[in-house]
């Protein structure tokens, strides 16, 4: 599996996944900057977390004007991975490749713990070697990760099994709407999520319960 | 001409920000003060004169970037 990192401005968390990718596939992810307007040939691009343009106006809402988002959309419109982790979640809400928002959180303060979570859907890319309903633990790392939406368009997300992680009951860190951690997009080649997976996949770290998405991933993607 | 823009959360749109600057404004005995809702507001200069295409320009602007219309709505305020 061949894989991209996108690099903005006041990203911090590229090298976390470009590390975790190194790690998990043996090839060095590309870096790629955010005023390049092409991709190099990969099957799964990143969008890492950081705090992206200094999150002037709304998080992720410069990025997604950035030359580089239009090539990520040209490579999600051809059916390529795309996997975006906190503020790469909000950068893909912002581009509108994946459905609703993420506002400030509910308690007004940035929280940076591990949670627990819940795999809800298996049927993707990105969750195939976890089971249905395994619960895991990611740290989070946010001030605004509380997932918003209509009721309509939460109703259709949830009917059409696109809600792939939630926040486990009672563990909820910032008032997501229906507990929600991660969705994916209609074609289920785009996911979003705010809880970081690359930082748990090396016990040294504090836990490995991400690695199964890298591995779905490369069985998926190889 | 100068534009004023001003973005506010949605009604039916939480505002965990509004809420607390209502508790601090309680806290500081406004004792009247009920539901706060807070937003942004962005000035912008424009070039040339024609008031219909500053219109369309501003709500294009708002529509594409300034504001995120999943949680957010606008106000255009243009003056000559």
């Amino acid at each position: 599996m061949k894989s991209a990192v996108i690099v903005f401005p006041a990203s911090n968390c590229d090298r976390d996944a470009a590390t975790a990718l190194e790690q998990m596939t043996g090839k060095a992810a590309h870096m790629v900057w955010h005023q390049d307007s092409e991709l190099p040939d990969v099957d799964l691009v990143v969008l890492p977390g950081g705090f992206s343009y200094g999150d002037y106006l709304r998080c992720g809402a410069m990025a997604s004007q950035s030359a580089v988002m239009r090539a990520v959309r040209a490579h999600a419109d051809k059916g390529g991975a795309v996997l975006g982790i906190c503020n790469g979640f909000q950068v893909l809400t912002e581009t509108h490749l994946l459905p609703g928002a993420l506002m400030r959180n509910a308690g007004l303060k940035f929280v940076c713990r591990p949670v627990s979570l819940e795999v809800d859907e298996t049927q993707s890319a990105f969750t195939r070697k976890y089971s249905k309903g395994e619960q895991v633990s990611f740290p989070v790392a946010h001030g605004e990760g509380n997932y918003y939406a209509d009721d309509e368009t939460l109703n259709r997300i949830e009917g059409e099994g696109r809600v792939v992680f939630r926040y486990a009951a009672g563990d909820n860190p910032n008032g997501s709407a229906r507990n929600i951690a991660g969705i994916l997009n209609e074609k289920r080649n785009v996911l979003g999520l705010m809880p970081h997976p690359e930082r748990v996949v090396d016990p040294l770290l504090g836990g490995t319960d991400g690695r199964k998405m890298f591995e779905s991933l490369i069985e998926t993607l190889s | 001409m100068k534009a004023r823009v001003f973005v506010t959360l949605k009604t039916g749109v939480l505002d965990p920000q509004g809420k607390a600057i209502g508790h601090a404004l309680n806290g500081l005995g406004f004792d009247a003060v009920g539901e706060v809702r807070q937003g942004k507001v962005i000035d912008i200069e424009l070039a040339g004169s024609d008031e219909a295409k500053a219109r369309g320009d501003l709500k294009a602007m708002c529509e594409k970037l300034l504001a995120n219309t999943v949680i957010e709505k606008y106000e255009i305020e243009l003056k000559g």
